[in-house]
């Protein structure tokens, strides 16, 4: 048995595998499935200061090996959460971490204030790469001024451990990790959805609502796992390494590719016990490669 | 209710030229209760195929620890559904969303009307069968493009009276099942409807000119089923609801559709 633990500052997970905003709920919707705490963390849902509606319907399109979604935030507010959602979740994991988002600075920052006075949630995932809001989200993700303007104004209010979540909808990625960097946030997790678009030729409209919207699952796992490596080589602070991971195999890649850690998301909609499998994997290949700890595998790779 | 991933075995398949197919399941555990207007999630082996269908309970046998499925041909999802083979297994996620009104009336007399459009009929015969077992007498109005299509017409006719439509006037009345005589100078204490939308506006139109309760089970595109991602909304009175928690049974004063 190798030693899964992880240390990304102040935030110690049991094993490198979690679960990804927007696709495991609050958690208690795979509860039926799975000892939570199993996991090494879990990021909730995305969270803003306003109660929002999201987009119209539909939000969703299916692709080889993918899909299309275009949920846009759908959530009740942070007060909302950190009243009701927060006092159920606390005690479900090992570690809770918030997906905070808006649409000024100033929404960030109050989003952030607000979690931070909550006890059991150690971490923030910055989401500076949403595709699916007309107003910020990924307005601040694209450019490596506005990643630094939202960071830093965070980071200014929120003590505990700040991740920055980067877009892939960028000529170079590492332009905007450094700058998150240079601002004060600890980890970073990339990447968010991919910008796509799809048409239903019969009707000859998209299919999306919002026409075009954010592409997650297996076929986006090539440009992470490139954009992992890249990033890895170019700042010094850890990473979450996502996207389409479906196997241990995948999350193994990421980690040598650069990862601390890895975030599973769209296939838990497939497979919803698809994350302990994952521990499982992992845990079984390092006692095969004789590695003692899973930390070993950061950046591992040979080339 | 608590929600299984079961591995369940194919033990009948029925196939209807290409357009429906009626498969038979059972699994080594007992499969959990399951209320009528509830559905699985049907993982499907495919390379051309990525999310998981949601697919409506169409009966089940506790007895014989028995679950039935009807499902449409339309896409690459149902058709690769429809390849499985006898003594194949086949991975749901079940019982999914919430359920019709099972106890409509306080009395057993009362008449209650089920609405199945198209493959919108699967449910209704786990609902029908269940209305008849509480002791109410079902009434069915069944719409199809042709007899053919009435793949359950036998089953139905063992839990009420059966009144149907279908397009070319193969069976039943000719034209569309809203269009049915039935509707015309009858009173219903409630109405079930499940089919494409247009029908079911229709049927909803019909109950709110009425006043007649009307249930419609609604098939939005779901990514997970379990509430988990959003992406199955619908409009409602109290903004966006998820089809596969709080539905797919809305009462049709809960939406917002042009009544
Ligand atoms: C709660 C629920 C219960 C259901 N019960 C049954 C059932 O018992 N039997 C059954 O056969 N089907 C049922 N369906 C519908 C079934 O899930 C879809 O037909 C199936 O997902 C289509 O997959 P596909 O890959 O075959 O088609 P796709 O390739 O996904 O689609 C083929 C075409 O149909 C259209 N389409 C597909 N799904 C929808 C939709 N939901 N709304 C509008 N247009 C759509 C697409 O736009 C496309 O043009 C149910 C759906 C829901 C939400
Ligand atoms: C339905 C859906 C909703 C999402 N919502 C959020 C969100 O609120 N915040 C966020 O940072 N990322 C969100 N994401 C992006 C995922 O967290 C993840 O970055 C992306 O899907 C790539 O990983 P995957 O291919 O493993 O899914 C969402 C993804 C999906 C599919
Ligand atoms: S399909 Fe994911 S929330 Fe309904």
């Amino acid at each position: 048995m190798a030693d899964l633990k992880i240390n990304i500052r102040d935030l110690a997970l049991k094993n490198p595998v979690t679960t990804a905003s927007g696709t495991f709920g609050y958690g208690t919707e795979y509860a039926d499935f799975m000892n939570l705490k199993k996991l090494g963390a879990i990021f909730v849902k995305g969270t803003t200061f306003e109660p929002r509606e999201g987009n119209p319907y539909p939000r969703m399109a299916e692709t080889a090996a993918g899909m299309l979604n275009a949920v846009g935030l759908q959530n009740k507010g942070v007060v909302y959460f950190a009243k009701h959602i927060y006092p159920k979740i606390k005690d479900l994991f090992t570690s809770v971490i918030v997906n905070v988002n808006g649409s000024t600075v100033d929404s960030y920052v109050s989003c952030a204030e607000i979690i931070a006075t909550l006890e059991h949630i150690n971490a923030i995932e910055l989401n500076i790469s949403c595709p699916n809001v007309k107003n910020g989200g990924m307005a601040f993700g694209i450019s490596a001024s506005g990643a630094a303007e939202v960071v830093a104004a965070v980071r200014k209010v929120y003590p505990k451990t700040l991740i920055v979540k980067l877009s892939p909808n960028v000529t170079d990625i590492t332009e905007i990790a450094r700058a998150a960097e240079a601002e004060g946030a600890d980890a970073l997790s990339l990447i968010n959805t991919i910008l796509a678009m799809a048409i239903d030729v019969k009707k000859r409209k998209p299919v999306l609502s919002t026409i075009t919207g954010g592409l997650s699952g297996p076929c986006i796992k090539p440009i992470a796992i490139r954009m992992v490596w890249q990033t890895f080589k170019a700042v010094k602070i850890p990473i979450f390494g996502l996207g389409g991971i479906s196997c241990w195999q995948d999350a193994v890649e990421f980690m040598l590719a650069g990862a601390t850690a890895v975030q599973i998301g769209t296939y838990n909609f497939i497979d919803p016990t698809i994350a302990l499998k994952i521990i499982d994997g992992i845990n079984q290949y390092c006692d095969e490669q004789g590695i003692k700890s899973v930390s070993e595998l950061t950046g591992a790779l040979e080339t | 209710m608590e929600k299984y991933i079961i591995e369940a075995n194919v033990i009948e398949k029925n196939s209807f030229e290409d357009k429906y197919c009626l498969l038979k399941l059972t699994a080594a555990q007992p499969f959990p209760d399951m209320r009528p207007g509830q559905f699985v999630q049907a993982r499907i082996n495919a390379a051309s195929v990525f999310l998981r269908r949601p697919i409506s309970i169409n009966f089940m046998d506790k007895e014989k620890n028995v679950l039935g499925l009807l499902i449409q041909l339309i896409g690459n999802g149902t058709r690769a559904l429809a390849e499985i083979r006898l003594g194949d297994k086949l991975n749901l996620i079940l019982p999914l969303g919430n359920h019709f009104n099972l106890t409509p009336h306080s009395s057993t007399e009362a008449k209650l009307l089920l609405v199945g459009g198209g493959v919108g009929m699967a449910p209704l015969l786990f609902l029908g069968s269940y209305l008849k077992n509480d002791g109410y007498e079902p009434i069915f109005l069944l719409g199809a493009k042709n007899k053919c299509d009435l793949v359950q017409l036998k089953d139905f006719q063992k839990f009420g009276t059966v009144y149907a439509s279908t397009e070319d006037g193969s069976y039943g009345e000719k034209g569309l099942l809203t269009q049915h005589s039935i509707l015309k100078h009858n009173s219903f204490d409630q109405i079930y409807a499940c089919g494409p939308k247009p029908m079911m506006l229709a049927v909803a139109k019909y109950a709110a000119a009425n006043s007649f309760p009307c249930e419609v089970s609604l098939e939005n595109s779901m990514a997970c089923g379990i509430g988990a991602c959003l992406c199955c909304v619908e409009n409602t009175v109290d903004g966006n609801k998820c089809v596969c928690t709080d539905g797919p049974v809305f009462n049709i004063n809960k939406l917002k559709w042009l009544i």
